[in-house]
């Protein structure tokens, strides 16, 4: 009222003060995301506040520890596994010559569609000691059973194998995508120093990698963390399987939410670990490629040896399996062609596909989100956003089922009382519960590929299109996403061979009359009818090649273009 | 991109819920028997009686959980099951509810139903013993607890204690020795294992008719359906072992059921009723024979092909109720007998 000599401009300033006062629109926006994402999360926790007591001794005396010590060597053989496989075969076909690198490069991540539990039911068929391949040694050597050692492969090492298997294209994806934005400028100076190959790998490349190196290894091992198919079939005891039997079997909801919480635990330790690698440094790329990334030829047995190293991890991921599976399948045409066999992939597809899309917008909301406001907020937000990728699918719908009928309910009985209506069962059971939990689950899949593609265009880019008078809407279209159109390709394919590869929350939470692929093959699979079971796998496996072969295909040409 | 962003809405229309699920001529189903066990028989429902049957299978527990969140408003009416804990978890949580019905009464012994109709076994699984056609002879088995002997030490292939029959199983045995001699025998079984428990029943004939093992524990109709499997390698294994009953001296052989109960908050409750009075009726009861080699729940049914083969045995009476109540007790005590 001191302002009343001009009443308008004053207004001004005392409004835009009540806007400071108010918090940041784009951070909450992005706490309350954060919170409704992780709503499953926090509802399957809220069991700890009921007392375990009785159940989580006998955990504690007789199987606690098998869990810990089973899932800890998993997740280090597997990380094992997938960093050999992913970088090796990433730096081979990124920047390295010799026969057969073209294939390579994208059948590397064929296994990527090869869902977990189908390769382990068919390396199960296969060397199992019923199996042809043991059964044919027998034959041969005259041995029965006792006379020879084989390697079990329902065993701890089997798991391993198996999960190593389809989860290396993580690393690999990641590992060459950064690969291939190296800086040639470094590579030379290196090479100017006196490094040979092997330096020049160690100390520019492999450095300059990290961060997607290991953001590529702990999606792998979160997947591991949440797998229940694999270990549960190969008598495997870990959190996963002693979730569920605590769960299930013993009837303890509170005593489940605590093993569940331990695993979040292993999340975390997953969570700083990368946090810390990328913190020690930040990696932006200097300089311009004004000419294309020299090649090492590899030739003679040095080639070979590369193609041997390319070709295993594809033979044993791959074409073994779907080798298999193809077999099976053949010998079960009728029965799979009689099914509604277009309906199943109808709605595969459909399902994957809105999933893959909202997972991309909604990471790239968070990502952007968090590198317009740092802070240990937003930060944490987006953090908690992406919890539910190392929980197992069936907590997750269980997490999504329990608040979504308390609020169906809800609502009903509010309809009820006001105007004497039923609203029914608005979400529960609905498409739109089921796209919910995949983001739940897989959104830290697009997330950490959408932020390691924003990681690399550095601040100093956005600083020069703003001097240049770009409006911060201008510098997104026209400088990032030209930049992030290989991660946000990635983020996309990544998300929609997941879901459709998705088995428990799908499972659980389809509206009636509703099946896909994965549900199909899962039921003749438990009734342990593997080659009724290899029609529907083999139609996942099919309609995951076509986005992987388009990401395999993006990421080249992207090289090509980025080259000039 | 901006297409995408376009798209959509379009696709959230397409996703959000049509009209909630009214009262009309069908009837909606929870069922952890796979589609393939169970659809043929719902059309043939619909067929005779022009009730459509709305479907969604999955696994028991889940599909308790989804039941048990969607409340009152559940759009089902019936849930249908593989195993008699989880028909009990179901009816202890007050999900289900009492069904009066002359016919299901008449059609299924009273051990094979909850006393009060809450839920109703509609076909039997009978687990039993296999043993190696050349190594093992028939009179060298007698009884489940018989397997801890040290005769059969390094011999005994079974599943993990995951598994819900394993479950049942031994909390048959609770009710029958009590929980210590229980537990004393499940420790000299997993002495006698001849490798540790993975995969299921048919990985365990599979084991016997390799070699691996001499004898191991399965439901029938695991080796039933292998014998007439399409696979040749299957059938070949099948014919390698042979079927004991154990237990027939005593208390007979332990049986669970598939078996289904009307839920609390059904609207199609008439049709629910009158679904599962079709399934007892004569050709569905056959059907699970036929097709799956369950046992029918009705007595008196002949039977063909390889049941016939195997031939009548004595099931076990303890009111599978009995079981339900057990089932927690009996995992924990797999785990202290380190059965994995």
């Amino acid at each position: 009222m001191a302002v009343a000599g001009n009443p308008t401009r004053p207004a001004a300033p005392a409004g835009r003060a009540f806007w400071r006062r108010l918090p940041d629109p784009w951070t909450v926006a992005i706490v309350l995301l954060a919170l409704l994402l992780a709503t499953p999360v926090l509802t399957v926790f809220s069991a700890l506040l009921v007392p375990a007591g009785e159940v989580w001794h006998h955990l504690v005396e007789t199987v606690l520890a098998d869990y810990v010590v089973n899932s800890l060597l998993l997740m280090l053989g597997v990380a094992a596994g997938a960093l050999s496989i992913g970088v090796t075969g990433a730096w081979l076909t990124a920047q390295c010559l010799f026969p057969g690198r073209r294939l390579f490069e994208w059948a590397l991540l064929l296994p990527l569609a090869v869902p977990a539990y189908i390769i382990a039911y068919t390396y199960t068929g296969l060397l199992d000691f019923a199996g042809p391949v043991q059964t044919a040694l027998r034959a041969l050597f005259g041995w029965s059973y006792g006379d020879y050692w084989f390697p079990p492969v329902r065993s701890l090492g089997g798991a391993i194998a198996m999960l190593s298997l389809v989860l290396y294209p993580y690393v690999y994806l990641l590992a060459r995508a950064a690969f291939l934005e190296q800086s040639v400028q470094a590579l030379d100076a290196a090479r100017i120093l006196g490094c040979g190959p092997w330096q020049r790998f160690l100390r520019v490349t492999l450095p300059g990698a990290r961060p997607a190196i290991i953001a590529g290894l702990s999606l792998a091992l979160m997947e591991t963390l949440a797998d229940y198919g694999t270990v549960q079939y190969f008598g495997v005891q870990t959190f996963t399987t002693g979730i569920f039997r605590t769960w299930f079997g013993l009837g303890d909801a509170g005593a489940a939410a605590q093993l569940a919480a331990l695993l979040m635990l292993f999340v975390f330790a997953l969570i700083l670990l990368e946090r810390r690698s990328r913190h020690q440094a930040r990696y932006h790329h200097v300089g311009q490629r004004s000419r294309p990334l020299q090649s090492v030829r590899l030739t003679g047995w040095r080639g070979w040896l590369a193609t041997l190293a390319c070709a295993l991890p594809l033979a044993l991921g791959f074409v073994i399996p779907v080798g298999q599976l193809l077999l099976w399948a053949l010998a079960t045409l009728d029965s799979t062609l009689a099914d509604p066999f277009p309906t199943l992939v109808w709605h595969t597809l459909l399902l994957a596909a809105s999933a893959a899309l909202l997972a991309l917008v909604l990471a790239l909301f968070m990502a952007y989100g968090k590198r317009l406001r740092p802070g240990p907020l937003v930060g944490g937000a987006v953090q908690v956003a992406a919890l539910g990728y190392a929980i197992p699918g069936t907590v997750i719908a269980v997490g999504v089922m329990l608040p979504f009928g308390w609020l169906d309910n809800a609502v009903d009985a509010w309809a009820r009382a006001e105007f004497g209506r039923s609203t029914g069962l608005l979400l529960s059971g609905t498409l739109f519960a089921l796209l919910f939990a995949y983001q739940v689950r897989f959104l830290a899949v697009a997330l950490q590929t959408v932020e390691a593609g924003l990681g690399r265009i550095k601040p100093a880019m956005d600083e020069s299109a703003r001097m240049l008078g770009y409006a911060p809407r201008s510098i997104l279209r026209r400088v990032h996403l030209p930049m992030l159109r290989g991660s946000l390709l990635t983020a996309i394919l990544l998300v929609f061979v997941d879901v459709m590869k998705e088995l428990p929350a799908t499972l659980i939470m389809r509206p009636f009359n509703f099946n896909t692929l994965a549900v199909r093959a899962y039921e003749l699979a438990s009734d342990e009818r593997l080659a009724e079971a290899a029609g529907p796998a083999l139609a996942i496996v099919v309609a995951g090649l076509l986005p992987v072969i388009l990401l395999s295909r993006s990421i080249t040409r992207s090289r090509s273009t980025a080259v000039g | 991109m901006r297409s995408m962003l376009r798209t959509l809405p379009l696709l959230t229309a397409l996703l959000l819920p049509t009209a909630p699920v009214l009262a009309a001529d069908e009837v909606n189903l929870y069922s952890s028997r796979q589609e393939e066990l169970i659809k043929p028989l719902l059309d043939r429902f619909t067929a005779a009686t022009g009730i459509r049957v709305n479907l969604v299978t999955g696994k028991d527990d889940a599909l308790l959980k989804r039941l048990e969140s969607e409340g009152r408003n559940t759009p089902a009416d019936l849930l249908l099951t593989t195993d008699v804990g989880r028909l009990h978890r179901a009816f202890a949580a007050g999900l289900l509810q009492p069904v009066q019905s002359a016919e299901l009464e008449r059609r299924i012994p009273a051990i094979y139903r909850e006393p009060e109709g809450h839920w109703f076994g509609l076909s039997l699984r009978a687990r039993v013993i296999v043993h190696a056609r050349d190594r093992v002879r028939p009179e060298q088995l007698s009884s489940y607890q018989a397997l801890a002997e040290p005769q059969w030490k390094g011999r005994v292939c079974i599943r993990s204690s995951d598994n819900v029959y394993n479950q049942s199983l031994v909390a048959s045995m609770i009710v029958a020795d009590g929980a210590a001699a229980t537990e004393a025998w499940a420790r000299g079984l997993v002495a006698n294992l001849a490798r540790p428990p993975s995969g299921g029943d048919r990985d365990q004939i599979a084991a016997v008719a390799a070699g691996q093992c001499d004898v191991a524990v399965i439901n029938t109709y695991y080796l039933g359906t292998m014998l007439e499997s399409s696979d040749p390698a299957q059938r070949e294994a099948a014919a390698k072992v042979a079927l004991f009953w154990p237990n027939q001296a005593g208390r007979g052989t332990h049986v669970n059921v598939s078996g289904a109960g009307v839920t609390a908050h059904a609207r199609n409750r008439d049709h629910a009723v009158r679904l599962l009075e079709y399934l007892v009726t004569d050709e569905p009861q056959r059907w699970y024979a036929d097709t799956n080699k369950e046992y029918p729940v009705v007595s008196g049914l002949p039977l063909s092909g390889t049941l016939q083969q195997w031939g009548n045995f004595r099931a076990d009476t303890v009111n599978l109720a009995e079981l339900g109540r057990q089932n927690a007790a009996a995992v924990m005590l797999m785990d202290r007998a380190g059965w994995r």
